[in-house]
């Protein structure tokens, strides 16, 4: 209960105003585009260079909780997600605020993070010796499996047929070819120097999203001059926790699926998200509603990847390896001031560990009574008149990819993405899966690839991929995943006609 | 409103009027950029950041340094955009990792070279050390090597990539030793690769000497030898690999500096050959650098030029065979 006997030292007057700082700046920086949380704490580590050390990390812990939640706001209104992490929320969340539920749905996502972060803190308080042996856990063989298993999600997620899933999960993966591949350094597919680093995700993911979005948008100005006007409902912020109570279902495998995820150092904040999202839809008894602007779509994804965030610092914090980006300019923030992270850190620095623990537990319920009071507000972005909008969402496109690493080749790769996938909407193609594919690419072969040297070296391909129940449970859950597919195809031969596009297109313009 | 834009104006002109009218006399005239070919929160970003807080000081440059991080492939892609687009005019600085980008322009397939650099100064020299796991039966090198002999290419050792130190110091073990291991670079770096060490994928791993201090202070691995001419001071008790007698020198060290573009003007390299070293003997560089883990070496520009010579000489012989 050591965390209990620290918590006081949050309320100190300085402490409280660097947690609001950090909590209030987080949540502005996340919902920027383009702004991912790795870059909003980079950004703010000069700061704590005249910082005490637990002020400084109270600032950082605070910003990296609550700009993974402000990603969200940014997912759902303008359907631009600021990280991987929100790419989940852009599918449900977006096609609720063009219903003018935005509110609601803004709502739903805070409240969900809250409920996912403050569980994600409670693992980091109380499991985390338990946790740090599962971080160890997976090796080359099992991260390969983990990155299998998130194809065969590609399938199902967000299209109008499973083979459009998977043709657009493969435009991804080809595309993460692209650029000097990671092990080796052999250089593949490099046409333009602006993409010899290969396709960085943030633009990537900006250009699929927004592009298409704004394109359809300015063809739509031309054929009516009778703009819409979208009725923004208000929404009790009563109602919206009934809301997430009553879908228990969701929040329970969102909170759980993030979790686990977020552990597994390199991958979990990337697709904790994505993965929740497809198990819940499966397990949900309105499966069908998906994507349509469904609670559950929002409340899954949103309580995913802010549970991420306490177990994605366990191998930072007991084994001093940071697992995520993040985690490395966290271990920055710490190593500045002269402390070292590892199992002796809640023995030496007490006073350090359990406020630093503290405040991102408190900073949750901040987030998210700052997230409610904006939700209302921030919904109206939804009547804005639709060549405004294009205008804005474009302007935050170019800016957002530009500043991933102040590159003009970023901006063209977005720009490019986005165009071609206008097009591949308009075939019943589908962003998710795609960038999916993009994100995948890369686990998947270069742990192959470390994890057939490794077996070369030592016990031969055949047992280091095939054997140890984590192996085989991972290759089981992947064979699950593949026949529920298969199963659900057969079903309800869900293919799309001629008229379905057309009608489909019609519905969308 | 138009009283205002041509006062911004005026002061516009007023600003960058001098700078203009007299050359580079008053360099640096606005705040420089330094690029860093790895990600935030790696080792070299955090070192950059420390070494460099302190160029607004007036006794310094007058000006502050921002870090641009523009990471991927070992650091392939922030060189190549140095060499090819970053522009000569003192105000787009890099930080250099040697032997990295050496042994990648031997290697092939970059646009650089040392030729298409101009070095500044050095700040940090952190040498590659062996590591294995806290409860592994290996206690000295003898052992390693002798486990190697028994079993050739089955000992599976990390680090942090291809043409980097840890491949480097990997490829002389294999040398100075005459057995064949099986090297397994990271694509996460120098963190997965210690990752992988500690948790039992590999019987050891070649890292960086201030991650592994900190990983065997925290009890998760032994170091066994360090791969350089002498014992390091943050690690007094750990024999190099020659006491342990291997013939290793140290062309794995890996060396972090300052470098510009080829056609920099000569005044403004003169200037940052002056004032950068001094920046990085500041005393809250020093303390900070030290709390942090990360051993120093700072060297003048003339110092680095013959360090870079150097290096290419004994990389070109090394990688010959490859």
């Amino acid at each position: 209960m050591d965390f209990l006997f620290y918590m006081g030292d949050v309320f100190t007057p300085i402490n409280f105003g660097l947690l609001l700082l950090g909590t209030i700046g987080g949540l502005i920086l996340g919902a920027t585009p383009g702004l991912s949380p790795t870059m909003a704490v980079a950004l703010l580590i000069p700061f704590t260079f005249q910082l005490e050390p637990q002020q400084g990390l109270i600032l950082l812990g605070a910003a990296y909780t609550s700009t993974v939640a402000g990603g969200a706001v940014s997912a759902i209104l303008l359907k631009i997600p600021g990280a991987p992490a929100n790419i989940a929320t852009t599918l449900d969340g977006h096609t609720m605020a063009t219903k003018g539920e935005g509110a609601k749905a803004l709502q739903l996502s805070f409240l969900a993070s809250a409920v996912g972060g403050i569980f994600g803190v409670f693992l980091l308080i109380f499991l985390t010796p338990v946790l740090a042996q599962w971080a160890l856990a997976f090796g080359p063989s099992h991260l390969f499996w983990l990155a299998i298993l998130g194809v065969t999600v590609i399938g199902t997620l967000d299209s109008s047929s499973v083979v459009k899933g998977l043709l657009a999960g493969c435009i991804g993966l080809w595309l993460a070819t692209i650029g000097f591949d990671d092990i080796m350094g052999a250089q593949r597919f490099i046409f333009h120097p602006s993409i010899s680093g290969g396709i960085n995700v943030i633009p990537a993911l900006i250009g699929l999203f927004a592009i298409p979005q704004v394109i359809t948008m300015f063809t739509k100005g031309r054929s009516s001059d009778d703009a819409e006007i979208i009725s923004v409902k208000r929404h009790p912020i009563r109602l919206a926790f009934v809301e997430v109570l009553r879908r228990k279902t969701a929040l329970f495998i969102g909170t759980i699926t993030g979790s686990i995820i977020g552990l597994i150092p390199g991958v979990g904040g990337q697709i904790a998200g994505l993965v929740a999202y497809d198990q819940s839809k499966k397990f949900s008894r309105e499966s069908e509603k998906f994507g349509t602007g469904h609670s559950e779509g929002v409340i899954a994804a949103e309580s995913a990847n802010n549970a991420m965030v306490g177990p994605s610092l366990v191998p930072l914090l007991t084994l001093s390896i940071p697992g995520s980006p993040t985690a490395a300019v966290l271990l920055g923030g710490l190593l500045i001031h002269g402390i070292f992270p590892g199992p002796d850190l809640f023995m030496n620095y007490p006073q350090v560990a359990w406020t630093f623990i503290d405040s991102m537990l408190i900073g949750q319920i901040l987030m998210c009574i700052f997230g409610l009071y904006i939700a209302g507000l921030a919904a109206r972005v939804a009547r804005v008149p639709h060549a405004v909008m294009a205008a804005v969402v474009l302007g935050l496109a170019v800016f957002g990819s530009y500043s991933v690493q102040n590159s003009m080749g970023d901006v063209y790769v977005m720009a490019s993405l986005g165009v071609g996938m206008y097009f591949l909407e308009r075939f019943g193609f589908s962003a998710a899966p795609l960038v999916l594919g993009l994100i995948l690419g890369p686990i998947a072969e270069a742990n192959f690839i470390q994890g057939s040297m490794i077996a070369n070296a030592t016990v031969g391909m055949g047992s280091y991929f095939f054997t140890g129940w984590l192996n085989w449970l991972l290759i089981l859950i992947v064979l699950a995943s593949v026949s529920y597919s298969i199963w659900m195809e057969i079903a309800q031969r869900r293919y799309t006609t001629k008229d379905d596009a057309v009608a489909k297109e019609e519905a969308m313009s | 409103m138009r009283k205002w834009i041509a006062g911004a104006a005026l002061a516009l002109a007023a600003m960058t009027g001098p700078a203009l009218a007299d050359g580079h006399a008053s360099y640096p005239a606005r705040p420089i950029m330094m690029m860093v070919s790895y990600g935030a929160g790696g080792a070299t970003d955090f070192q950059a950041r420390i070494v460099t807080m302190t160029a607004g000081n007036e006794d310094a440059l007058g000006m502050p340094i921002a870090i641009l991080n523009r990471p991927g492939a070992g650091g392939r892609v922030g060189w190549n955009w140095f060499a090819t687009e970053a522009e000569a005019d003192g105000y787009t600085l890099a930080a250099y990792n040697v032997p990295h980008f050496i042994a990648q322009s031997i290697e092939g397939g970059v646009s650089y070279s040392t030729d298409d650099f101009e070095p500044i100064a050095n700040w940090g020299a952190d040498p590659a050390v062996f590591v294995v796991g806290a409860d592994s039966d290996f206690d000295s090198m003898a052992d390693v090597v002798a486990y190697a002999k028994e079993n050739p290419g089955g000992l599976t050792f990390s680090g942090a990539g291809l043409f980097v130190g840890h491949h480097i110091a990997a490829l002389q073990l294999e040398k100075a030793a005459g057995v064949k291991l099986a090297y397994i670079p990271n694509n996460a770096g120098g963190a997965g690769a210690m990752r992988a060490v500690i948790a039992g994928e590999v019987l050891g791993g070649v890292n960086n000497l201030s991650d592994a201090f900190r990983a065997q202070a925290a009890g998760n691995v032994k170091i066994l030898g360090v791969f350089d001419l002498e014992r390091n001071a943050f690690l007094p008790d750990v024999p190099t690999m020659k006491e342990q007698g291997f013939d290793i020198d140290n062309a794995s060290v890996n060396f972090r500096g300052v470098m510009v573009p080829k056609g920099t003007p000569q005044e403004v390299i003169d200037r940052l050959a002056e004032v950068v070293p001094t920046m990085f003997e500041n005393k809250r560089v020093q303390s900070r650098m030290e709390a942090g883990g990360s051993p120093m070496a700072i060297m003048t520009r003339d110092e680095v030029i013959g360090m870079w010579a150097a290096r290419q000489e004994t990389l070109e012989e090394l990688l010959a065979g490859l």
